[in-house]
């Protein structure tokens, strides 16, 4: 029975170094992984904790609307109407708390209009659309163009 | 833009799955196919093809390691990838790649071609010195018993191993084509033939890599090419590609008869932009030319060198169909819109991380793998007087 066993020992090491590798396995993953993760579902439940605590940086336009009623006034008769105003000028949370004395930075005009502008096949027809060259140049776009009320009269 | 035409919505002018992606099903099913060819021989007791079992178990040892690479590059952040074993997420086909992979390593070839090798092993540690020895010591895992009891165990649990390993090796690559086919929102993917099809062209592209390797590793090591041997691989070559090739056109002509509302769009990119890749090369260069030229050497008595010859032309045209094959399902699925009303272009890029280059790298370091591979456990028996290292010696 000794020598029927002793045939068989190289395999029964292969398995023992099987076994060996799926015991540092779950040694691995029960060091690695959180506890409390998959506690709701596929992610670390303390990421929703962990997300509530960052500051919030957008202000949200009835903030901007509050103090700058008459570009919102502008703005509302014109084809940019539901562009928020932050989606321009920056996340400016703490500018409409009045925590800092912070003066927005002034949008570099001509990199954010043909961030939207540029001509594509792939947008609607409808939307308005230039070969940035062909149409202005070397010029801004805020030369012509008002962009809380965009079209030349 | 001139690479837009029509309508294509904004996520879709710039494709996300790049020559790496078209890399893997290609790699993964050399690895396949290498492995239930070298399954005819020990399963399926078909002992003319012998003197390619151990080569092709190698192989796809090869081109397994090399398989998750380009999966590695195109994701980044490698060291993220243990995320998938530590936390696996039991509803995505993608993430369940890493246990399939794991299994049919470890469990399949590593198992298979260490009871393979075991006997040489031993005997390559008893007449080793120094660091040789221990290191072949390690790979015996300490034990020299090989006697004819022990070696008979070890044929029969390698037996089972191939066994297993038949079916697993269809799991990994139909799993491949499973990940294509389930998308159900691109019509180019969309089929549950499509593992079936992914299952048959890795059959096909390993057989062919391994004819191939086998018919120059014997140039190589100027040792005698078994034309027997050759000729019943290109038989099953010749066998697994018609296969292949009616499931492939029995997936055309069901999508031509049916005509759902896809059709007209995906018609319209296989007569533009697919028409070199697809109609010249996968169709015409890859699989009738092959397939005529295998057919050839079925019905017409031609002397052995010309036969060999033809082979090698054969395999290789059907190494470039098959990877033609990979190309136009990964990269022709994301060429045109879901709108169905507009196409884009791939443009490749050269010496970046999903470059050109890092593709060509990794398509030749299976190749540098086997090399080693070869070295430490030569596939065959070595001429007497052939010095090829400890285990040439002691191999019988």
């Amino acid at each position: 029975m000794g020598s029927r066993w002793h045939n068989y020992s190289h395999l029964i090491r292969m398995a023992a170094l099987f076994v060996a590798g799926i015991l540092i396995f779950l040694v691995g993953r029960s060091f690695f992984v959180p506890a409390d993760f998959g506690v709701y579902w596929h992610y670390r439940a303390g990421a929703l904790d962990d997300a509530r605590a960052r500051p919030i940086r957008f202000a949200g336009q009835a903030a901007c609307v509050e103090c700058h009623s008459d570009i919102s006034d502008l703005r509302k008769t014109a084809r940019h109407a539901k562009v928020s105003c932050e989606s321009c000028h920056g996340a400016l949370a703490t500018h409409a708390a009045g925590d800092e004395p912070l003066k927005p930075t002034r949008p570099n005009g001509k990199a954010l209009c043909v961030g939207c502008h540029t001509k594509s096949p792939s947008k609607p027809v409808a939307f308005p659309q230039i070969d940035v060259a062909d149409h202005a140049g070397d010029n801004a776009c805020i030369e012509c163009h008002n962009p809380h009320a965009p079209k030349i009269s | 833009m001139d690479a837009v035409q029509g309508y294509m919505y904004p996520n879709e002018v710039e494709l996300q799955w790049s020559i790496l992606i078209v890399l893997y099903p290609f790699i993964t099913g050399l690895v396949a196919g290498a492995f239930i060819l070298a399954s005819l021989e020990r399963v399926f007791n078909v002992h003319v093809v012998k003197p390619t079992y151990r080569l092709a178990l190698l192989t796809a040892l090869a081109f397994l390691i090399v398989a998750p690479l380009p999966l590695q590059l195109h994701l980044g952040h490698p060291e993220r990838s243990l995320e998938m074993y530590f936390t696996p997420h039991t509803t995505s086909a993608m993430a369940m790649f890493g246990f399939v992979y794991l299994w049919y390593l470890m469990v399949v070839l590593v198992l298979e071609i260490w009871l393979d090798y075991r006997k040489d092993l031993v005997l390559a540690w008893r007449a080793s010195r120094g660091v040789a020895r221990w290191f072949y010591a390690v790979l015996c895992l300490g034990v020299d018993n090989i006697s004819d009891e022990a070696l008979r165990i070890d044929d029969k649990v390698g037996h089972t191993l191939t066994i297993i390993g038949i079916p697993s090796a269809f799991l990994l690559h139909g799993y491949v084509g499973f990940i294509f086919g389930s998308i159900k929102a691109n019509p180019w993917w969309s089929t549950p033939l499509m593992p079936i099809v992914f299952l048959f062209s890795a059959m096909v592209s390993g057989i062919a890599l391994v004819m191939l390797m086998y018919m120059a590793m014997s140039k190589l090591y100027r040792r005698e090419i078994d034309v027997a041997c050759v000729d019943k691989i290109a038989q099953y070559l010749f066998y697994a590609f018609i296969i292949d090739f009616t499931l492939e056109m029995i997936d055309l002509i069901h999508r031509v008869y049916e005509s759902d509302e896809s059709f007209r769009a995906l018609d319209f990119m296989v007569h533009t932009r697919l028409f070199t890749s697809q109609i010249v090369l996968q169709i015409m260069v890859g699989t009738v030319v092959p397939l005529a030229l295998l057919a050839v050497t079925q019905l017409f008595t031609i002397p052995s060198a010309t036969r060999l010859r033809i082979y090698t032309v054969a395999g290789v045209l059907t190494l470039v169909g098959i990877f033609a094959m990979r190309w136009n399902v990964v990269i022709g699925g994301q060429l045109f819109s879901k709108s169905f009303l507009g196409y884009t272009t791939y443009k490749m890029q050269y010496v970046t991380r999903e470059g050109l280059l890092p593709a060509i790298a990794l398509l030749i370091a299976p190749f540098g793998i086997l090399w080693l591979l070869v070295r430490l456990l030569p596939p065959w028996a070595p001429e007497p007087a052939a010095e090829s290292g400890v285990v040439g010696k002691a191999t019988v």
